[in-house]
């Protein structure tokens, strides 16, 4: 066994990987249903996976729905990302104590948490390659970042269910996974069958499938796989045409459609708080009620507030359409030149969980899109 | 010799007292606090008063009649920092609900002796009369934010109270949005975090205990809400609770309540 080959396993077996998962040490975390949402949480069983359920996904509307076919992996991604486990949203990065004369260090750090992530969609295996450009990239480098992600195994799986505002076919980024999985599943599931082609990523990918029960993939299994994907590529909710958007986006910083957008904009930060590429963190320092304890934590922020843009004497940007402009034009255009990628991966959670749903694929076409294209849906 | 404590004094007007219960509550941190600060004016925790002037001062309650309207003058003269906490403080509370109607109404329907009653027109936050150093919303307060408050006075630092929306609290503990996936509706995306999502993270919408988020988009909101199914009287109501005299809240639900259903 080793990297690039495939292998089918059937449905039973994926309890085993997990047990295997576990056994090596990995805290398996994946989907799972909580709050009427699929979430991501820690999973002991495929009894813990949103086994026959799939999801109805809209600007600004989600539900849950019931799917017989009883697949495990039956749906898009919800409103988490793996973010919440690399970027933990709330993080102690120092702590100290005051002693005579002046203050020690207070805080020891455990070692990294080892996790197994199970079911990395495409578009979300996209984003961590993204993540690690910017994350483990040099300067900057995040040594938290560095150790939960080198310590991560990640069990990617196809998507076949594309939820109606996905968008990663534009992207390049799904419905098939690329590369940086260490196994990579494809579910197969019908009347006659329910089993996964099961791709092997990386040499500690196949140490793992070794010790399961497993068959070589016969080219009728591939070519099932395959089927799944391509009928996925035909679902797309949404689209968006990337081809000149950078410069088109470039040309538009006065437009007056930023203005059409801030009447709808809340400025209520949903829309980076679900972004898998979105990884702006503020530092907040506190002390205790005798100042004999000091501590730096590290938290999630967001564009969208006043607060963020502040810089001697004020903010920069205090109306709401100048804050969607930063947003929209640091992902799909300026992104490319700190980066060398886009920072949008198509996963459609901005628009999903934007609380009025606006769309950035409809936003980008109204400003920076072709002028024949505006308005139009896939 | 120790460093003379800072004096602390705690002030009510017109409220029902739960914002500086909260300070009671604070159990674990109370000798804390106790060891910081001489609490030289807590009524509802002492009948022990140390005069003035005092180095802070946490000021409950919003202004109802004349003779408060002339005491807030004095809390302030003897307050070095003067702090107002609870929406009743910082935006006139659940009486502000007068402010929409003809108080003598309410007085002459409700009292038995109506002349005895002397109150103003409109129930008005503390800054509307004095100079306020800060402002820690809520409905009540949330205990974290006043201790986060009193430690950074007493360090001199500026306090950690964030005034972006609410959905940041959902999204950091990970939440589902209670609007999104269940249609239900919440006024998160206009109010201020602080509350730690208290309401959503039951599955139920936000109440905007916290009063309004420092861009509040409420006509956007509403439009949603009556896409969802809300109709104009009950877009009146949400906007009209504890915060209802806020200003963009007030603008809100007049605007609603002017609108033809």
């Amino acid at each position: 066994m080793q990297p690039g080959d495939s292998v089918v396993i059937e449905r039973v077996v994926l309890d085993a990987l997990l047990a295997a998962l576990r056994e090596r040490g990995y805290e398996t975390v994946g989907p799972t249903v909580r709050e009427g949402a699929i979430v991501y949480d820690e999973i002991r069983a495929t009894s813990d996976l949103p086994a026959g359920w799939t999801d109805e996904q809209e600007g600004g509307h989600y539900r849950l729905r019931r799917d017989d076919r009883e697949a495990l992996f039956g749906y898009a991604v919800g409103p988490h990302s793996w973010r919440r486990y690399l970027e933990p949203p709330s993080l102690v990065r120092w702590r100290g104590r005051r002693v005579d004369g002046g203050f020690e260090d207070d805080l020891t750090p455990g070692p990294p948490p080892r996790y197994a992530f199970v079911g990395v969609r495409p578009c979300e295996l996209a984003a961590l390659l993204v993540k690690d450009r910017i994350l483990l990239g040099d300067p900057g480098a995040d040594p938290d970042y560095r150790s939960r992600r080198e310590s991560a195994f990640l069990v990617a799986v196809n998507c076949g269910s594309p939820a109606g505002t996905c968008f990663c076919v534009s992207m390049g980024t799904g419905p098939r996974f690329g590369p940086g999985f260490d196994l990579g599943l494809t579910e197969l599931v019908d009347d006659a069958r329910h089993d996964f082609v099961l791709q092997v990523g990386t040499a500690r990918g196949a140490a793992v499938v070794e010790g399961l029960p497993h068959r070589p993939a016969e080219p009728a299994d591939l070519t099932a796989a395959e089927a799944v994907l391509r009928e996925a590529e035909g679902r797309m909710g949404r689209s968006l045409e990337t081809e000149g958007l950078k410069e088109r986006l470039e040309r538009s910083y006065e437009n007056p459609h930023w203005d059409e957008v801030a009447k709808r904009c809340l400025s209520c930060g949903n829309c980076t708080m679900v972004c898998p590429t979105c990884f702006c963190s503020t530092v907040e320092d506190s002390t205790d009620l005798p100042g004999t304890r000091a501590e730096r934590r590290r938290i999630w922020d967001s564009c969208f507030s006043i607060e963020f843009s502040y810089v001697h004497g004020g903010s920069v940007r205090t109306s709401a359409g100048a804050r969607y402009r930063q947003w929209i034009t640091h992902k799909l255009a300026t992104w490319h030149d700190q980066f060398g990628v886009s920072g949008c991966v198509g996963c459609g959670r901005c628009i999903t969980w934007c609380p009025v749903g606006i769309d950035i694929t409809a936003e980008a076409r109204a400003i920076g899109g072709p002028a024949e294209a505006a308005g139009s849906r896939p | 010799m120790a460093p003379r404590r800072p004096k602390l004094a705690v002030f009510k007007f017109a409220s029902c007292d739960g914002c500086q219960l909260t300070l009671l509550n604070c159990e674990d941190e109370l000798l804390a606090i106790a060891g910081e600060v001489e609490i030289a004016n807590f009524l509802e925790a002492s009948r022990a008063v140390v005069k003035g002037p005092y180095d802070l001062a946490l000021v409950e309650g919003s202004i109802t009649t004349p003779e408060d309207a002339e005491r807030i003058h004095k809390v302030r003269r003897m307050s070095r920092t003067l702090v107002t906490i609870g929406a009743c403080a910082t935006a006139g509370g659940i009486q502000g609900l007068r402010n929409f109607k003809d108080v003598h109404e309410f007085v002459s329907s409700v009292y038995a002796t109506p002349e005895y009653i002397s109150t103003l027109e409109a129930s008005t936050p503390i800054a509307q009369h004095v100079r306020v150093d800060f402002e820690l919303r809520g409905c009540p307060i949330s205990r974290a934010q006043l201790l986060e408050v009193l430690g950074a006075f007493l360090r001199g630092r500026r306090p950690n109270i964030p005034t972006y929306s609410l959905c940041f609290e959902c999204k950091r503990q990970g939440t589902v949005c209670v609007m999104v996936a269940h249609g239900t509706p919440c006024l998160g995306p206009v109010t201020q975090a602080g509350c730690g999502a208290l309401c959503p993270s039951y599955h139920r919408g936000c109440y905007g205990c916290f009063g309004p988020m420092e861009s509040p988009n409420t006509a956007s909101l509403g439009a949603r809400w009556e896409a969802m199914g809300a109709a104009r009287p009950d877009l009146v109501r949400a906007f009209r609770t504890y915060n209802a005299a806020a200003i963009p809240f007030r603008a809100a639900s007049e605007a609603y309540e002017q609108q033809e259903p």
